[in-house]
């Protein structure tokens, strides 16, 4: 199958464009990367300045691969990466938009790379529990719930590739940060640092150009793993109580 | 956003309970209008809190707007969203719906664009909110623009009252369904109970 594709091409300090490029003889069982890579090989072999697109474990669970494909992050199948989308999604003649995450807080670096640093940095201000190292713990000496650990497992889908935001009209970041958030809230082990790691998480989030929630929940759909917005509701709730707790009464979830 | 929607939800219900109350007849009507001008004091305190609130939610709107506008400065090729169109259309849907609600007070409520509406008085030589409805309503322009104010707010509120179940925390995967299923009930029977004054009087099913 033979296809065309329009893609944003980008250069530090520079606007950006749309240029035209053909694929020729795709197979339909070759994935979406492996179509980008033919045609990478061919501008390669010519001269030109490849396509710069990242890409990492191809298998949909790194999530590195951060395109936008025909207005869709990550192209238009269900509850998949654009990793593992394959050609046969598409028809012989389509002509493809390809295109990179956009938000201001994800800045392009060249063509389709953008730099999700931002995610990195909420990360570092509450994605973790405080525990001292030493030998592991007994297997069950914690009880947890098996509701909580359920939900919890859920949240931790999440591979973090941003999908979230670039569905986003608003760029939020609020079903990566409320599912990162949530992951670790919902079990014993987080439940310490509970209101701190919220108002880090989300002070983080705020201070780093994300927009805000407007609940369109273009999020959900756009979502490789599935992490639902109830989340999100969780993440509100969350933050409600913590400040209530931290700015009026001076105390902690902990405490 | 959130917390001033419940509140101005709350108004909305019992606005429009009041404005059915045209349908029991004028004596109904105007007792239930003297009945909440009862003490000057009580009803501008009530005015002044309720522009409050329109304000917070005015201007919480623009600075979200302003901030989320910013936090998308390139806009896709073309868009294909799940979202829905109401719940990426508010502030649209919520500027047609503040001028409604300026046009409204300065028609029903402070009588700037109908000043005759002054010299309607009921039998007891008080202010006939009723007298003043019927002849508010036979103007078949004041009548499209009513109808296409509560369009709008309906329409706002189809995504609006879920929205801030969602936005102050109350909503889960349990809950969202019955949430999403009754908020959408709502802006329907808030469209039906608010157009039903105008719709009435202009077609003299109330006269």
């Amino acid at each position: 199958m033979n296809v065309t594709l329009k893609v944003w091409r980008q250069s530090a300090g520079e606007k950006g464009r749309f240029e035209r490029y053909e694929a020729r003889n795709c197979n339909p069982n070759m994935s979406f990367l492996e179509m980008l890579d033919e045609v990478n090989e061919d501008l390669t072999n010519s001269g030109k300045e490849p396509i710069v697109f990242e890409h990492d474990c191809r298998e949909g669970i790194c999530g590195c691969c951060s395109l936008v494909i025909n207005g869709e992050p990550h192209g238009p199948e269900y509850r998949v990466a654009s990793c593992q989308t394959y050609m046969r999604s598409f028809k012989d003649g389509d002509v493809i938009t390809i295109e990179p995450f956009r938000s201001k807080a994800f800045p392009v670096i060249k063509d389709l790379l953008v730099n999700r640093g931002a995610f990195d940095r909420i990360i570092q201000a509450g994605g973790f529990i405080s525990v001292s190292t030493g030998s592991a713990p007994d297997a069950n000496s914690i009880p947890v719930p098996k509701v909580s650990a359920d939900l919890s497992m859920d949240a931790a889908a999440c591979i973090g590739c941003g999908a979230c935001v670039a569905a986003c009209k608003n760029g939020a970041a609020m079903l990566f940060v409320s599912a990162k958030a949530a992951h670790l809230n919902l079990l014993p082990q987080g439940l310490a640092e509970k209101d701190r790691r919220v108002l880090a998480m989300v002070g983080t989030m705020d201070a780093e150009g994300f927009g805000s929630c407007s609940n369109t929940y273009a999020c959900e759909a756009a979502c490789p793993k599935g992490i639902t917005v109830d989340f999100i509701a969780k993440l509100n709730r969350d933050y409600a109580l913590a400040s209530v707790r931290t700015k009026l009464l001076g105390t902690d979830v902990a405490a | 956003m959130g917390v001033s929607g419940v509140l101005l939800v709350a108004f909305l219900t019992v606005h429009m309970l009041g404005n059915l109350q045209i349908f029991l007849g004028a004596h109904a009507l105007n007792s239930y209008a003297h009945f909440l001008k009862i003490s000057p004091e009580l009803l501008w305190g009530f005015r002044l809190a309720m522009l409050g609130i329109v304000a917070v939610h005015i201007l919480a709107a623009i600075a979200l707007t302003l901030e989320n506008n910013g936090a998308r400065p390139v806009d896709y090729l073309r868009e294909k969203s799940a979202a829905s169109y109401a719940s990426r259309t508010m502030i649209v849907s919520g500027i047609i719906v503040a001028l409604f609600i300026a046009y409204h007070l300065l028609h029903f409520t402070a009588h700037v664009t109908n000043p005759e509406f002054d010299l309607l008085l009921d039998e007891q030589a008080k202010p006939d909110v009723y007298g003043m409805v019927i002849a508010g309503f036979s103007n078949p322009l004041t009548v499209a623009i009513y109808l296409i104010g509560v369009l709008l707010l309906s329409w706002h509120l189809s995504h609006g009252v879920s929205s801030m179940f969602q936005s102050l925390g109350l909503r889960n995967r349990r809950s969202a369904c019955l949430i999403d299923s009754a908020a959408y009930l709502y802006a329907v029977v808030i469209f039906a109970g608010m157009a039903a004054v105008p719709a009435a009087v202009y077609f003299k099913l109330i006269s």
